[in-house]
């Protein structure tokens, strides 16, 4: 098995597990789902700068230009940013179902469908 | 500059019309008035310079450089007969509107909106870029649909409103395809240039969709049949706007179009037939509709119909005859209809009644107003000597000439004499039987109306004499340039009034007396006119616009009602599994899974910590507490984290192990507030699921085979590690993307970071609402 | 969450994550760090603080009001790009000048160090508010 098909094969499992928890009634699960999903999002710009079992991308004091095989700090860069963001979301959900269940009084969504509360 | 000022000054005082009627009052019309009749007497200055055939003032400036548009102005022959009819009844509507709607709250609006509209006219006119031209086609149908909505509070302002926007708006649809079409075929969108290039065009295959659409186009702006039936809903609107867009110069812009591509299609054996039996349908069914109508402003409406649908046919029969006749009756429609619509008005404003069947003998009470209105109504009419008649006189001529070629020709003679006499119809029951006869009470007792109301009607009407008896000074100076740009030839046209006893005069003369005849005998003339409306009424266009607006409707009220079913997870199911469909097509038909790289062999401590990883996931996945679930959720991010330090990621490494920390303890804060799980869904529901979860998982797989074999290069990469040290001073290439080489994405970034921080403050600041039982119970 | 061991661990801990988490930004342009992780490793310091004492002493202890640091921080990062449009380059080109510290010699300092300050101040005003208002629930 190469490493491709490894990473693959978490991808796609981080990605059903995710879907399967969003399609939950259950609105804590949702934000699970959603959290699993993105660390699925994650790997795949990840994977997709091409894996290599790598030097970190720095630049070695008196080098000037990072030694080969580095790995690519382009999808390195994406992500970090796409982590700090997708807390952001994911916390500010945390915030929003908390409120929400304090006035709507249930945590299954198929009972959030009205607008009246 | 001269050109790119005029048309943005309309829009420049605009912005101020509101505050304009504030501070001035009642004077703010005649003020608003000085800017169009500035425009007028300025282009009438340049006459001269365009006089010379081919002659032109030409102006650009860039806009959009890199789409090809450019704000290229050009003022011929056509444009300046156009550009000067705009300004000059402009100011004369500005005046009047300032009159007939004194003491009303929104009066400042609709200035705004009228010197909207005029900026956008003369654009429309005056533009020599494809695009351009579009842009301000577009503007007056939004000028255009404000104006008519103007009385929001009425449900059928609002939907004649609507109608007209939605008709002259698909029109500019096709007018944009067809200029995108138009510069693709050409090399270019310079409106001037394309008569040059009509063999390139002509021999393309997208000719013919491209003329058809500018056709559907012009047909929607200018309400030929069968996309009349908005302009007659259009009267909803004020009487000024009617009097100005609705007659005299909107409803001309798709006149114009044609115009304007004349010299581009006339080659082609479609456009003169096509033309010329779409405007001679539009002439003879609005003039049929149009002695139907006994409220004033209905009879003017589908006169019009009846006048562009002349107008339309001019340019179609296309010989030089033709073209000077339709400039003609363009300039004198222009005058008697813009007079008799604000004459209307005045009539409606003075007396109350809009019903001309029951007005009578107003001719002593309003001398002057009956004075000027006659006027109007004899050119309208054609009769010698008003400049009416020497537009049906050219007409005639024209339409004989063609007659001598085949039997059409004589057809057409047959429909424009018709419709010439129901035109006298309109023209008496308008101009004279409100005026004459025995008094007939009225709402309002009647006097002729102030200056305010007077001048537009009277200034019009006495332009349609002056312009027929002394050609040389009005009619000439306009016509002959625009027939010229229209013809890309010389013109001469011969406006005196008598040529001496011949067969057009004779035409004429019997229009009128039949026009006279059926004007005595309406009452039963309109009993022959009634299985028209019948047909119309019961299968027409406005029917079909009914039935495709209902259907519209219908269409997306059941796919709310199928989409928008209220459940969160009905809606993510929608989604995901429309992606994972679409998604999965594609990648069965193109996916090029053979082509994986070499990755090398799996080490043995990487398998574990995946395994690992996805246990955890699956532990999420079916725990059967929070805590598990929140367990299994840590385990997979300290598991990213780990697999980040393996493969050369130690930023991202610590950035995952500070977020998967914090993310664990807001989780459990968080989720101990609401109840446990619990097992709500039914089973097939549940196996349903893990279908669609396990089609997503396995579409995103092979998504990473693919893409990981995709990547051809690194080039990007490899430039920011070359300069990072020389140019950045960054020794962390990653950190050095982040805030210095693509340090504005970053800024972006932290900015959405500070919204979602935003709205968790907003959130914090509402207090839930208590269950509805509760509030009612407590209220005192 | 009144418990003698978290709070006398966290009055020791929270100065050494607070330092950790500068230094951490501060060596990001060269090493492992910079803004975003630097102000995730602070906010996880003040989060235990929060624990530890509830958020309104934690409110406190931050000094300055989180509002007031998120505007100034993104005020710092917009800032840092108006150097380089002063000097004619695009906005947010990066701009390096050196600053002679006796003792040290000179050091490099460049628009990116204020723009990395501006954004480990946004992190941190952003994260903590999302983590005081759920432990003010």
């Amino acid at each position: 098995m190469t490493l491709n098909v490894l990473l693959a094969i978490l991808v796609g499992g981080l990605f059903a597990m995710g879907i399967y928890l969003m399609l939950r009634r259950s609105i804590v699960k949702l934000i699970m789902g959603l959290a699993l999903l993105g660390h699925g999002a994650n790997l795949l710009i990840f994977t997709s700068g091409g894996l290599v079992r790598a030097r970190a991308p720095l630049i070695e004091e008196g080098e000037t230009i990072p030694s080969a095989p580095f790995a690519d700090p382009l999808p390195q860069a994406l992500i970090l940013t796409a982590i700090v963001i997708s807390f952001g979301v994911l916390a500010f959900m945390m915030v929003l179902v908390s409120r929400a269940y304090r006035a709507v009084g249930t945590d299954d969504t198929d009972e959030f469908t009205g607008t009246d509360h | 500059m001269l050109l790119l000022g005029i048309v943005l000054s309309g829009f420049l005082l605009a912005t101020v019309a509101p505050w304009l009627h504030r501070v001035l009052g009642r004077f703010a019309g005649v003020v608003i008035a000085m800017l169009p009749l500035g425009i007028c007497v300025l282009l009438g200055t340049r006459a001269a310079d365009i006089a010379a055939p081919g002659g032109a003032v030409v102006e650009s400036f860039e806009w959009v450089p890199g789409m090809g548009v450019s704000l290229d102005f050009r003022l011929d022959g056509l444009g300046l007969l156009m550009a000067m009819l705009v300004s000059g009844i402009g100011a004369a509507i500005f005046i009047y509107a300032g009159g007939y709607l004194k003491g009303e709250r929104q009066l400042g609006r609709l200035y705004a909106y009228l010197l909207m509209f005029m900026g956008s006219m003369l654009g429309v006119v005056l533009a020599d870029n494809l695009l351009l031209l579009f842009v301000f086609w577009e503007l007056t149908s939004v000028s255009s649909y404000l104006l008519i909505g103007y009385d929001h509070a009425k449900a059928k302002s609002r939907s004649s409103a609507l109608q007209a926007l939605l008709v002259t708006g698909l029109g500019g649809l096709a007018i944009l395809a067809a200029a995108l079409m138009l510069a693709d075929v050409a090399g270019t969108m310079t409106i001037s240039e394309l008569a040059a290039r009509s063999d390139v065009i002509h021999d393309s295959p997208l000719s013919l969709p491209i003329m058809l659409l500018l056709i559907f186009g012009a047909c929607t702006k200018s309400a030929q049949f069968p996309f009349h039936f908005w302009l007659p809903n259009a009267m909803a609107a004020p009487t000024p706007v009617s009097a100005y867009l609705h007659s005299s110069t909107m409803v001309k812009a798709g006149i114009y179009l044609l115009a304007r591509f004349s010299p581009v299609f006339a080659a082609d054996v479609l456009w003169a037939p096509l033309l010329t039996w779409i405007g001679a349908a539009t002439m003879f069914v609005g003039a049929w509709l149009a002695i139907r109508q006994s409220l004033l402003k209905p009879l003017l409406a589908y006169s019009t119909i009846s006048a562009l649908g002349a107008i339309v046919m001019s340019i179609g029969v296309g010989s030089t005859y033709a073209v000077e006749a339709g400039m003609v009756f363009l300039l004198s429609h222009a005058f008697y209809k813009g007079a008799l619509f604000m004459a209307a008005g005045a009539i409606d404003h003075e007396t109350g009644e809009k019903d001309v069947d029951k007005l009578g003998g107003l001719g002593r009470a309003m001398p002057l107003l009956f004075a000027a209105t006659a006027l109007a109504g004899a050119s309208m009419a054609g009769i010698l000597p008003f400049l009416g008649f020497t537009a049906k006189e050219l007409t005639f001529k024209a339409l004989l000439k063609s007659a001598a070629a085949g039997p059409e020709g004589i057809a057409l003679v047959a429909v424009f004499t018709i419709s010439a006499a129901f035109g006298v119809v309109v023209a008496a029951r308008i101009g004279l039987s409100p005026f004459i006869g025995k008094v007939r009470p009225t709402p309002v007792k009647p006097h002729d109306p102030p200056l305010a109301l007077m001048l537009g009607p009277a200034l019009l009407a006495v332009l349609g004499l002056a312009a027929a008896i002394i050609p040389a000074v009005l009619a000439m100076p306009l016509v002959r340039p625009a027939a010229s740009a229209i013809l890309a030839a010389e013109a001469n046209p011969d406006l005196s009034l008598w040529h001496g006893f011949n067969l057009a005069l004779g035409l004429s003369v019997t229009a009128l007396v039949v026009g006279a005849l059926v004007y005595v005998m309406r009452r039963g003339v309109v009993g022959v006119t009634e299985p028209l409306q019948r047909v119309l009424n019961a299968i027409g266009p406005a029917k079909i616009y009914d039935w495709a607006l209902s259907g519209v409707i219908a269409t997306a009220k059941f796919q709310t009602r199928a989409l928008q079913s209220g459940y969160l997870r009905q809606y993510v199911f929608v989604t995901i599994s429309t992606t994972v469909i679409t998604m999965g097509i594609t990648l069965a038909l193109r996916g090029g899974l053979g082509t994986l790289p070499k990755m090398g062999e799996v080490r043995t401590y990487e398998a574990a910590l995946v395994g690992l990883i996805l246990v955890g996931a699956v532990f999420t996945g079916f725990a059967r507490n929070r805590l598990a679930a929140i367990a299994g959720l840590g385990l997979v991010g300290y598991g990213i984290a780990i697999l980040f330090v393996l493969f050369g990621a130690p930023d991202l490494s610590l950035t995952q192990i500070c977020i998967e920390t914090l993310t664990v303890v807001l989780m459990v804060l968080v989720f101990y507030m609401l109840p446990d799980f619990r097992n709500i869904s039914a089973g097939p529901q549940k196996i349903r699921d893990m279908i669609v979860a396990g089609a997503v998982g396995a579409v995103m797989a092979s998504l990473v085979l693919l893409t990981g074999g995709l990547r051809s290069g690194r080039d990007v990469s490899e430039f920011y590690a070359a300069n990072s040290l020389p140019e950045a001073h960054g020794r962390n290439i990653v950190n050095v993307i982040l805030v210095d080489f693509r340090a504005l994405d970053t800024l972006g970034e932290i900015t959405v970071l500070i919204v979602a921080a935003a709205g968790v403050y907003a959130l914090m600041k509402v207090t839930p609402a208590r269950p509805k039982r509760e509030q009612e119970g407590g209220a005192p | 969450m009144n418990s003698t061991i978290l709070q006398t661990a966290t009055r020791y801990l929270l100065p050494l994550l607070l330092v950790v988490s500068l230094v951490i930004m501060l060596q990001g342009h060269n090493k492992p760090g910079g803004g975003f992780i630097g102000a995730l490793i602070g906010a996880a310091g003040f989060a235990l603080h929060g624990m530890a004492f509830g958020p309104k002493a934690t409110r406190t202890a931050l000094r300055v009001d989180l509002v007031w640091l998120m505007a100034a921080g993104l005020a710092m990062a917009i800032a840092s790009g108006l150097f380089a449009v002063v000097e004619g380059s695009a906005f947010l080109t990066g701009q390096w000048g050196s600053v002679h510290v006796p003792g040290f010699g000179s050091i490099k300092v460049g628009t990116p160090l204020l723009f990395d300050i501006g954004v480990y101040c946004v992190v941190l005003g952003v994260v903590m508010s999302i983590v005081l208002a759920l432990l003010e629930e």
